[in-house]
């Protein structure tokens, strides 16, 4: 069975808004509080690979982009999460289910100030230890 | 091994490279954890990319990494081109030729760049001194073709910057012919030397199980049996039109992973043969890119360390409005947490070289004894120990194959 009908299958009803923007690039939306079952479903039971995580401050929300890749077919599954809340955004950790997502959460707590709930080490990675608090260098100052 | 106090050298000195630092923790010679602390480096070039228009931007990527500095611009082109319609579909022939060709170049003087310094751990300096010897020639074919050493500035969007003039291929065929004898002689050397094979084999090991869930990239992957490679399952270039084959081992030990580097170099001047031969004599080079529309696209390129992944985002004005990048040693160096973990301290500084982490990293390390948190021993001293450790198991060699 082809990877798209293998996802859909398994997330069903989690999954918004499916966009094929070209042939090997496959973006869907998720809702932020289903991101850990999904991940669950694409890395442990589909078998994709995380590639990174790509978060953006945009005007009026945060967006995260979770990508997989699908090796064999040399397809990238992205699953898209918006964030709403500017002030405080905050969404579960994926770490506790492989440790590869430790330091790509990391890297985008500290830039973006993303909190994520139930990591494992959320420590500054690439900025120094005594980096003010509150100013996240990859927002968008106004 | 002595408990006295050495000033660790690190994270920032005259003699090294560029900055990275580990602490491993050792009771009595086993590493029982590592501390990773990296970022003396960060240069906010996500951010800065923010600020540069479409055909700056290459510019900048280049220099992120020196060594890796045309799989950074390539795969940012990729990125904007699948915005764009694809590579295949815009950019022209000859332009898919040569980025091939440059892309291989790359890594053919970048995994002789770490066999060598794997040569210098071990202690083997001939090995060393061979393998930078081969290198320069390569550094030599790039100055002549693109008038860079390195950060070519070769690529841009929808095409390259400079032709691949007729006078150099004669050059580039000499080169690669001149270059395989001495591969021929490293693989001789390493997977023939009983020493080198019990230095190397079963150390610093990373299972399948780990590479996947440590979701690590390129011959650190590809050496514990993780079946990817950019190059064959999403081709750009001319890769898919080639012959050549995906190196594969399944150990996931330091040998595997020299093994997987060694031939791998036989396979990229396979490819830039074919792609010197197959090349048209003539035609454009550049698309002529103008403007990009709103949207977002994803690159990645197979680079001499694994996947670079770029994603882009744009608005329809002249500069991205995000720009992620995540190179392959980003993945590749947090697994050394497993790798290093358990083996021997003599072991250290190979297998934290042995993701080829832009090398500098080893020559930070500091060794802190547990038990009263003392800094026991730095980068040198692990060296010495780690070329001693060879040395000790070639005066117990008795000549006789293992």
């Amino acid at each position: 069975m082809d990877m798209r009908d293998r996802i859909k299958e398994s997330l069903q009803d989690k999954i918004k808004d499916w966009q094929e923007k070209s042939i090997k690039r496959i973006y869907f939306s998720i809702d932020k509080k289903d991101i850990f079952k999904v991940t669950q479903a694409l890395f442990k039971e589909l078998e994709l690979r995380f590639i990174t995580a790509t978060a953006t401050d945009m005007p009026d929300y945060f967006e995260l982009i979770y990508h997989f890749s699908n090796d064999p077919a040399g397809e990238i599954y992205s699953a898209r999460v918006i964030l709403e809340d500017k002030l405080r955004p905050e969404i579960q950790s994926i770490t506790p289910l492989f440790p590869g997502a430790e330091w790509i959460e990391r890297e985008i707590w500290e830039m973006l100030g993303i909190n994520f709930k139930g990591h494992p080490n959320l420590k500054k990675l690439l900025l120094s230890e005594d980096w003010p608090q509150d100013d996240y260098p990859l927002r968008n100052k106004k | 091994m002595s408990h006295k106090i050495i000033v660790p050298i690190g994270p920032y000195h005259p003699l090294q490279e560029e900055p990275e630092y580990f602490q491993l923790y050792v009771e009595g010679e086993r590493v029982v954890d590592i501390d990773i602390i990296i970022g003396y480096n960060h240069r906010g070039i996500e951010k800065l990319s923010e600020a540069k228009h479409f055909d700056q931007v290459p510019f900048l990527v280049e220099r992120i990494c020196g060594i890796c500095s045309s799989s950074h611009p390539y795969t940012y082109c990729l990125a904007v081109e699948n915005i764009l319609g694809g590579e295949a579909n815009i950019v022209p022939e000859k332009a898919l030729y040569i980025r091939t060709i440059i892309d291989e170049l790359q890594r053919i003087h970048s995994h002789l760049l770490w066999l060598g310094l794997t040569g210098h751990f071990i202690g083997y300096n001939t090995v060393w001194m061979w393998a930078w010897k081969y290198r320069e020639p390569v550094l030599d074919c790039f100055e002549m073709v693109t008038g860079n050493r390195n950060n070519y500035a070769m690529f841009k969007v929808g095409g390259v910057r400079r032709d691949l003039k007729d006078e150099d291929i004669p050059v580039l065929k000499k080169m690669l012919d001149e270059l395989s004898p001495g591969i021929d002689l490293f693989r001789g050397a390493i997977m023939d030397d009983p020493v080198i094979k019990m230095r190397l084999k079963g150390v610093g090991l990373l299972t399948r199980k780990q590479a996947l869930d440590w979701c690590v990239v390129g011959p650190t992957a590809r050496a514990s049996g993780v079946n990817i490679d950019v190059r064959r399952d999403e081709p750009y270039g001319v890769a898919d039109r080639l012959d050549w084959k995906v190196i594969l081992e399944k150990d996931g030990d330091i040998f595997c992973k020299t093994i997987v580097r060694i031939l791998e170099l036989y396979e990229s001047i396979s490819i830039i043969r074919q792609s010197l031969n197959k090349m048209p004599k003539s035609g454009s080079i550049d698309a002529g890119v103008k403007d990009i529309p709103a949207g977002e696209g994803i690159g990645r390129v197979e680079a001499p360390r694994g996947e670079c992944f770029h994603y882009i985002k744009t608005d329809g004005t002249n500069r991205p409005i995000r720009h992620k990048i995540r190179s392959p040693s980003f993945m590749n160096v947090a697994s050394d947490k497993v790798s290093a973990v358990g083996g021997t301290i003599s072991d250290a500084t190979l297998t934290l070289a042995a993701v080829d982490p832009c090398y500098c990293c080893t020559e930070r390390v500091a060794v802190i004894n547990k038990s009263d948190k003392r800094k026991v021993m730095n980068g040198w001293d692990l060296i010495k120990l780690s070329q001693e450790k060879t040395l000790k198991l070639k005066e117990g060699y008795d000549g006789r194959p293992e």
